[in-house]
């Protein structure tokens, strides 16, 4: 997770897990054949918990979605079927739709600068001496730990209006305008502090694993390469990338899917305001749902965030599918798997 | 010659500024919940404390149900991280060793589970715990927290077990242990590694979750650390230096311990990570 991860996941930390899913250390190959219920018996009890506790409430969520649910409907215990009237009443809203426009948008920039961010500092990390790279690595490890709502509150007090840090330092770069800034007064401006926040948190996860990935590349590939008169450009190219191609474009999905799926970054640094301008999907079938008590559009909400969701997921599969055949095809692991929640 | 002391020196020069970026937020906690009041609220910033105080602490820790929560996040937590390890345990094993019909499909349902967008699923969860006459509760929280990092555990697991050699396994069985005993005797002692990197991710998945507990649990007493800290602000005005010192000691556990296991879990979760 990261990272969470180490992913993480979440965990990433929720959010932060751990590249792993499919990952560790390589399996020795073989695996007896073996006839008969054992296996399935063992993996009962895994399975029999996550369809219930996840299976169900997703079933749940479809249900209501296609219920009228309201603080009368729950007051009264009764059940209100509707059809689709919660699906066209969000796919005909505006509101719905700019929010998903906002959801994307916010979920790509983000995504291109940890991408970005998180490569260079990993190339970074594998371009110094031993002492500087413990020292980054320190910093960004203590980054990555840090639990979110912990973080959600330092961000917090140092975007603070007053005797905020980051208003001094503005103030004294001579920006004397930014001295008593409301940073969450308006929709970029949170949206800035709630990136900032993610990337933050973000960017260690994908620079750590890139670095790992960079010390697999074997030395004599970068002599050959020397030897053929390739510069640090065109080594870099021929060299590095290939080998780190599958690992980004793994970490790339994956940080689609977390960033996308947000909760607790945008929520708990401005609950979605000022006037509901930073919600992305998640905060905003939460809001619609919970703080408005339409629980009935807000699953309708979810369902669609969930189909998104699942889309994206499933090229993320394809993906990681795709290596665990190699795996089994050569005998050794490959392929990054899961993070964080 | 001048050129190379130059290309030296860039490096280290932006490995350090970034070393400050990514660490400023966490020394900027700590060192405000360290200093006095007419510190933090100080026209210019005091960037070390210079006159600690453990005021700030006093007044976290003396906040109502404070240890109530305590207790809360960590019963929470760490029966859901030893319960998902206890039944990954059995379905790692069975996916390491065994090749049956549908063992990969089996891992493609773990994949997919832990991707699971609990976030957006908890209206539904609002309902269903609602209908079972469980708000207000730890157990709801502790079965969804066990299954939120029930199948990271199994898919990290899975990878912890497989790296133990057969051999092994086979010759304690040669020696008359039973399949069991084989498992619990030689698997076990070498999994032991495997099973606190695992729990690493569980421990911070469940310690930090924040929305469902947001949700179902109203009750002050029945909350959680994220939720408390979540309101903390709010609740003492702006009283940024308690603010700060709730925010540390929640973050406290999870440091150290990512510190202490750290090595371990990134560089195992890394060499398998990457590899065309």
């Amino acid at each position: 997770m990261a990272t969470q991860s180490v992913q993480t996941g979440q965990a990433p930390p929720e959010g932060k897990a751990p590249l792993t899913a499919a990952n560790l250390g390589p399996p020795e190959g073989g695996r007896t054949k073996v006839k008969g219920t054992l296996p399935y018996l063992l993996l009962l009890p895994a399975l029999a918990f996550t369809a219930i506790f996840l299976g169900y409430p997703l079933v749940t969520n479809g249900m209501l979605s296609f219920q009228n649910l309201n603080m009368t409907q729950l007051i009264q215990h009764v059940t209100e079927w509707t059809g689709f009237s919660n699906y066209s009443d969000a796919l005909t809203s505006d509101t719905f739709w700019r929010v998903t426009l906002r959801s994307v948008i916010f979920t790509l920039i983000n995504v291109v600068i940890i991408m970005i961010g998180g490569t260079l500092i990993g190339l970074l990390l594998a371009k110094l001496g031993p002492k500087m790279r413990l020292l980054l690595s320190a910093g960004l490890v203590l980054a990555w730990a840090m639990p979110i709502i912990a973080a959600t509150t330092v961000y917090q007090w140092l975007f603070a209006q007053r005797f905020g840090v980051v208003n001094w330092v503005l103030a004294k770069l001579g920006f004397s305008s930014m001295a008593d800034y409301n940073w969450t007064g308006g929709q970029l401006s949170t949206f800035f502090v709630i990136s900032l926040l993610i990337v933050w948190t973000s960017i260690p996860f994908v620079a750590i694993n890139l670095y790992a990935a960079t010390t697999t590349i074997s030395r004599e590939l970068y002599e050959a390469a020397a030897l053929d008169g390739a510069g640090a450009w065109k080594s870099f190219k021929n060299v590095t990338f290939p080998f780190l191609k599958p690992f980004m474009m793994v970490a790339t999905f994956l940080e689609v899917i977390w960033i996308f799926k947000a909760f607790p970054h945008v929520f708990a640094i401005n609950e979605g305001g000022p006037d509901r301008l930073t919600e992305t999907l998640p905060v905003y079938a939460f809001v619609e749902g919970v703080g408005n008590q339409h629980y009935g559009a807000g699953a309708a909400i979810s369902v669609l965030t969930i189909l998104i969701l699942l889309a994206l997921m499933s090229y993320y599969l394809r993906i990681v599918l795709r290596q665990e055949d190699a795996e089994d095809a050569d005998g050794a692991s490959a392929g990054p798997g899961e993070k964080k929640s | 010659m001048r050129k190379s002391l130059l290309g030296r020196l860039w490096p280290n020069a932006t490995a350090l500024v970034l070393f400050l970026v990514f660490v400023f937020p966490v020394y900027w906690m700590f060192n405000t919940a360290l200093k006095p009041n007419g510190d933090i609220l100080s026209e210019t910033p005091v960037w070390f404390p210079t006159s600690p105080t453990f005021e700030h602490f006093k007044t976290a820790v003396n906040a109502e149900n404070f240890w109530t929560l305590v207790r809360n996040s960590v019963t929470v937590t760490v029966v859901a991280v030893v319960s998902s390890l206890l039944i990954a345990l059995f379905a790692s094993f069975a996916l390491a060793r065994m090749r049956f019909k549908g063992r990969k499909s089996m891992i493609l349902v773990f994949m997919v589970a832990q991707m699971a967008p609990w976030e957006v699923m908890v209206i539904a969860i609002y309902m269903v715990v609602r209908d079972a006459d469980m708000l207000n509760s730890l157990l709801p929280l502790t079965l969804f927290y066990t299954v939120m990092v029930l199948p990271l555990t199994v898919l990290t697991l899975r990878n912890y077990v497989a790296a133990v050699p057969k051999d092994l396994e086979e010759s304690a069985m040669v020696d008359g242990c039973t399949r069991t005993q084989a498992f619990i005797k030689v698997i076990f002692p070498l999994l032991a590694p495997g099973l606190m990197a695992t729990s690493l991710f569980g421990f911070i998945t469940a310690w930090n979750e924040f929305p469902m507990v947001l949700i179902l649990n109203k009750d002050a007493e029945a909350q959680t650390l994220p939720l408390w800290l979540s309101k903390f602000q709010t609740a003492f005005g702006d009283d940024w230096g308690a603010t700060m010192a709730a925010a540390s000691l929640f973050a406290i556990p999870i440091l150290l311990l990512f510190l202490y296991l750290q090595r371990k879990a990134v560089s195992g979760l890394a060499s398998g990570a990457v590899k065309g």
